[in-house]
């Protein structure tokens, strides 16, 4: 009997399509993987027990009731011979800061428990069009900041299914251990500076964040509202390019999303890599940050990651691809500093709307008036990260301080979105189709690792995923390998506005290429 | 010899536009009457995830405003958030227009009762979300947020208003003016327009501006003349007093007709604007705007100029004329129906259309007579059809029943009776009955013609023709 979680979404859908198999029995087969491999959900009551370091903990809401519903009436309409969507009976998770009209929405924070949305996010009715089966709400940072799912307020956090001591990555942690851990094919997840790529690479998955207007945004609960993007997270390319095309197109909700007719990505993926012009940048080889002198100054990164760039550099090369070298993006260091003011400043204003009145529980303290009840309420309310970024949004938005942060900020991101331009330029020098990067300095690291000292690495997990953010490219992080203590090592092919269609055929290229080597049998320790 | 002052006045009004639904989302815009928190969606409440999307018409009458205020139009404009957590506020921001408002400068030019040309001067327009509405009842704060998200524009005059007067005169004017372009129904009862007024006073001649205290809630035209004119004398109280005038926020209370000291000036709030990142430039395009200027109307000024000089209308008669849009419509229609005198025309709009519409207080769009009505009963007036009196009392029964005029002469009888025969037999009737007055008149008492000629008018109802029968009168009492 095949394996019927380990199976790519598009499997999945053929099985059920062709009557091999019904939804509810797909369904019953991942609420099992479930069961066996996630532990207890995140609850803001949870403390974390020595139990729970062996286990994924990639949920914080099952959704069985309506799942079941949804299966049975795809098995009925298939029963009966009605036409179905592509992803029929398929069943999907999704990050809990998608608003499921009814269905508990958390953003992990603990001022919105409880929290029933009247209103589901234009993605998920788009996804309940392709017929998928929403079985759950997933674990993450909490509102999104962090990138390693440890700010959530739901605990048990979510471990790494390749290494249990190691993070996930975040902020759409819960989502990609989900899908490595096999508990569904297909999770949705948000990326603002690298929240889908920086997990994906951290737990050997495929993770898509598209152009800046490409997915709509409404009913996503944001983080920075002019960096949120929204993509899925797979086990295979052409499950990520089947929900892109399913997902991306033009929302009248959305005021950003452009009107840029959507491609049949799963249908491009086949076309392949030959005569792409593939850059690689010495900027996105190192990190650049500054040091305790206040210069620039530059570290190597990861030698597992390197050698995986390497690799797949000579792979490219062999399937035909034009690999040019020495491709300037020189602001890349600008990117977390201006990241840091731009993204605070936004997420700032966005967290001014959580009073604990109109969705989630206000304090059950005594108050004074308004204030206090607000003071009281948020303090408890938001956790330690979210009060940080609040903070410091707070102070960097500051009237006084505009020329120097925001408008410096908004300079930087200017600067970075001109290293793109030039690079894509079809009448430039370097006329890229991609642009190969690491997704991240190193692997995955461990608990804790983040706030350690010499966490540098760590610190700016995020310089090679925050400048497509920035820049409102798109980028897909795709795994290249194990490292030498047998962690995912991802990579990400980065492309111009709306090019969504040739980064899936260079991440569809390498996987055809790689598809048979040793490493992809491996197995993530919580499946062995 | 007492001191005079140079009064000094700025007014903040907040318009609020009459697009149908609100100015991000498709609420309906207007909850006048309905109960609280009814028009209410994801996006206005302040949902989590929720996305704001520009109503295209708040745009339109934003445009047109501007055009109508003689502003410069920023064709690419944008929306900003002011951030402030307020319990009326969901997001916890306001979406408003900071430093790339869609209008800036401009301004409107009118005049004074004593014909007095006063102009002012706009500093910029620039549309906005309004806020809910919070109300306290006892210990507890209610908030209706029917009203978060409809769609204002907040404009801002320099300090160019002299006296409470002259604020007072402009307000009016403003509010003429937005109904004549039809962008917002500019009831200041139900707070569709707005005032605060900046309020400061100098000693004449004095170079120096004195600081100026803020009116807030300022909700009709009386209050803004009362409240202005309460803060001037107060101000030269204080002055006089030797007193200094402190920067004060002052609320105007309607009730009581008092002002009330709100708070004293604080450190500026720090709003912390920044471009609102879910909403794309404000772009208009070129055909747009032309589009929209040329379906601009010819505004009341220019109109009531040219009720004056190609009508020939007095001044009195043309700034009645062009009070409101409607009026002045109709008016140039019975015009042109009538073709005739527009100043005959312009008597009978202000002595008997207007004087029914004071009477009944409703507009003149939901009265039944038509212009085409009144240039008829003018008509039948002058064919001598009917006389003054039975015109006059035609337009009452126009009203009344919605009939047409001649329709209603034709029923009622109403026509003079202009048949020679007809008023010689009732005219010999009364000659003979009343032999007494008959010698009379033919004693001397000429003056006893006006009695004759009432009796055949009573006997006939007020339909002769009185000049007819004054000269059968004159010839039988010949004798
Ligand atoms: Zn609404």
């Amino acid at each position: 009997m095949t394996n019927l979680t380990h199976l790519t979404a598009l499997e999945q859908a053929k099985l059920i399509r062709d009557r091999e198999i019904s939804a509810a029995e797909l369904l019953d087969a991942t609420l099992k993987q479930v069961a066996k491999v996630d532990g207890r959900p995140g609850s803001v009551d949870g403390v974390e027990t020595e139990q729970d370091l062996e286990k994924v903990h990639a949920f914080i809401t099952m959704t069985e009731a309506q799942a079941r519903a949804k299966a049975a009436d795809v098995d009925r309409r298939i029963a009966a011979g009605e036409p179905v969507g592509p992803l029929a009976g398929v069943p999907y998770s999704a990050k809990d800061v998608f608003c499921t009209k009814g269905i508990q929405t958390t953003a992990a924070a603990k001022i919105l428990n409880g929290w029933k949305p009247p209103y589901n996010a234009t993605v998920i009715d788009r996804m309940d069009k392709t017929d998928a089966v929403l079985f759950g709400k997933v674990n993450l940072d909490e509102f999104t900041f962090g990138g390693s799912n440890e700010t959530t307020a739901f605990k048990p956090t979510v471990r790494n299914p390749w290494d249990y001591t190691r993070v996930p990555g975040g902020s759409s942690g819960g989502s990609a251990a989900a899908v490595a851990a096999d508990e569904g094919a297909i999770s949705l997840g948000t990326d603002t500076g690298g929240s889908i790529r920086e997990p994906a690479a951290f737990t050997g998955t495929v993770g898509l964040k598209p152009t800046y207007g490409r997915v709509s945004r409404y009913g996503v609960i944001p983080f920075a509202s002019s960096m949120d993007t929204i993509g899925p997270l797979t086990r295979s390319v052409s499950d990520a390019a089947l929900v892109m095309r399913e997902i991306a197109g033009a929302d009248p909700r959305d005021g950003v999303t452009g009107r840029v007719a959507v491609e049949d990505y799963l249908a491009e993926l086949e076309k392949g890599v030959k005569g792409m012009r593939i850059g690689i940048s010495p900027d996105y080889l190192k990190i650049t940050h500054i040091n305790d002198d206040g210069e620039y100054a530059s570290a190597p990164i990861d030698e597992d990651v390197l050698a995986k760039m390497e690799r797949a550099v000579a792979i490219f090369r062999a399937l035909g691809a034009e690999i040019i070298d020495d491709v300037p993006m020189k602001n890349t260091k600008y990117s977390v500093p201006a990241y840091f003011v731009i993204s605070r400043i936004e997420a700032y204003s966005n967290l001014q709307r959580y009073d604990g009145l109109r969705f989630g529980m206000p304090t059950k303290r005594e108050t004074a008036d308004m204030y206090d009840l607000y003071y009281k309420t948020r303090g408890e309310g938001f956790g330690y990260q979210t009060k940080l970024r609040l903070l410091t949004g707070l102070f960097v938005s500051q009237e006084k301080y505009y020329e120097k942060y925001y408008r410096r900020a908004e300079q930087a991101r200017g600067l970075l979105r001109a290293d793109f331009d030039r690079a894509f330029d079809p009448n430039g020098k370097y006329r890229l189709d991609v642009l190969l990067t690491p997704s991240t300095p190193s692997p995955a690291f461990e608990f804790g690792g983040a706030t350690a000292k010499d966490s540098l690495l760590m610190q700016f997990a995020d310089q090679f995923t925050s400048p497509m953010n920035f820049a409102g490219t798109p980028g897909i992080s795709f795994p290249a390998g194990l490292s030498k203590d047998g962690l995912p090592v991802g990579l990400q092919a980065a492309g111009y506005d709306y090019s969504e269609a040739k980064i899936l055929r260079a991440a569809y290229a390498f996987e055809q290429a790689t598809a048979d080597e040793d490493w992809r049998s491996v197995k993530p320790m919580a499946l062995r | 010899m007492t001191q005079e002052y140079e009064i000094t006045i700025g007014l903040e009004t907040h318009i609020q536009l009459n697009t149908v639904t609100k100015a991000f989302c498709g609420c309906k815009a207007d909850s006048w009457n309905d109960a609280p928190n009814t028009n209410i969606c994801p996006i206005c409440s302040g949902q989590p995830g929720s996305l704001p999307a520009v109503n295209k018409a708040m745009v339109e009458k934003g445009l047109m405003l501007c055009l109508a205020m003689n502003s410069n139009v920023n064709l690419t404009s944008y929306f900003d958030r002011k951030n402030y957590m307020y319990a009326d506020l969901p997001s916890g921001y306001q979406v408003t227009q900071d430093n790339r408002p869609i209008g800036v400068g401009g301004y409107l030019d009118f005049t004074m009762d004593d014909g007095r040309e006063v102009r002012v001067h706009i500093h910029n327009l620039h549309m906005e979300e309004d806020a809910g509405k919070t109300k306290n009842e006892g210990d507890i704060r209610l908030i209706d947020m029917n009203r978060c998200g409809v769609p204002l524009i907040e404009m801002v005059t320099m300090p160019d208003l002299h006296s409470a007067d002259e604020a007072a005169t402009y307000l009016m004017r403003l509010r003429q003016l937005l109904r004549w372009i039809g962008v917002s129904e500019a009831n200041m009862e139900r707070a569709h327009l707005r005032c605060d007024a900046n309020v400061s006073i100098a000693p004449k001649g004095s170079k120096t501006l004195g600081k100026k205290c803020e009116i807030k809630n300022i909700n009709s035209i009386e209050a803004v003349r009362t409240a202005i004119s309460f803060e001037i004398q107060r101000q030269i109280r204080e002055v006089e007093a030797g007193r200094k005038i402190e920067q004060w926020t002052i609320e105007w209370d309607n009730d009581a007709q008092v002002l009330r000291k709100m708070r004293s000036k604080e450190t500026a709030a720090d709003y912390r604007y920044f471009r609102e990142p879910n909403l794309m430039p404000v772009v208009i395009s070129p055909e747009f705007y032309e589009d929209v200027k040329r379906r601009m109307p010819e505004m009341p000024w220019a109109r009531r100029a040219r009720f004056m000089s190609d009508f020939g209308l007095p001044a009195y008669d043309a700034s009645i004329l062009t009070a409101d849009r409607e009026t002045s419509e109709f008016f140039e229609a019975a015009c042109r129906t009538y073709a005739g005198d527009h100043k005959r025309v312009s008597n009978w709009m202000m002595n008997e259309v207007l004087r029914v519409v004071n009477e009944k207080g409703v507009p003149l769009s939901e009265l039944a007579i038509r212009p085409e009505d009144l240039a008829e009963i003018i008509k039948l007036v002058d064919a001598k059809t009917v006389n003054t009196s039975t015109g006059k009392s035609l337009v009452d029964k126009v009203l009344e029943t919605g009939k047409k005029p001649a329709e209603i002469v034709k029923e009622l009888g109403l026509g003079l009776v202009s048949d020679e025969g007809a008023i010689k037999e009732v005219c010999r009737k009364i000659v003979d009955a009343n032999p007494k007055e008959v010698a009379s008149y033919r004693g001397g008492k000429e003056t006893l013609i006006g009695w004759f000629v009432g009796q055949v008018m009573k006997e006939m109802r007020g339909k002769a023709d009185p000049e007819m029968a004054k000269a059968i009168l004159t010839e039988l009492l010949k004798g």
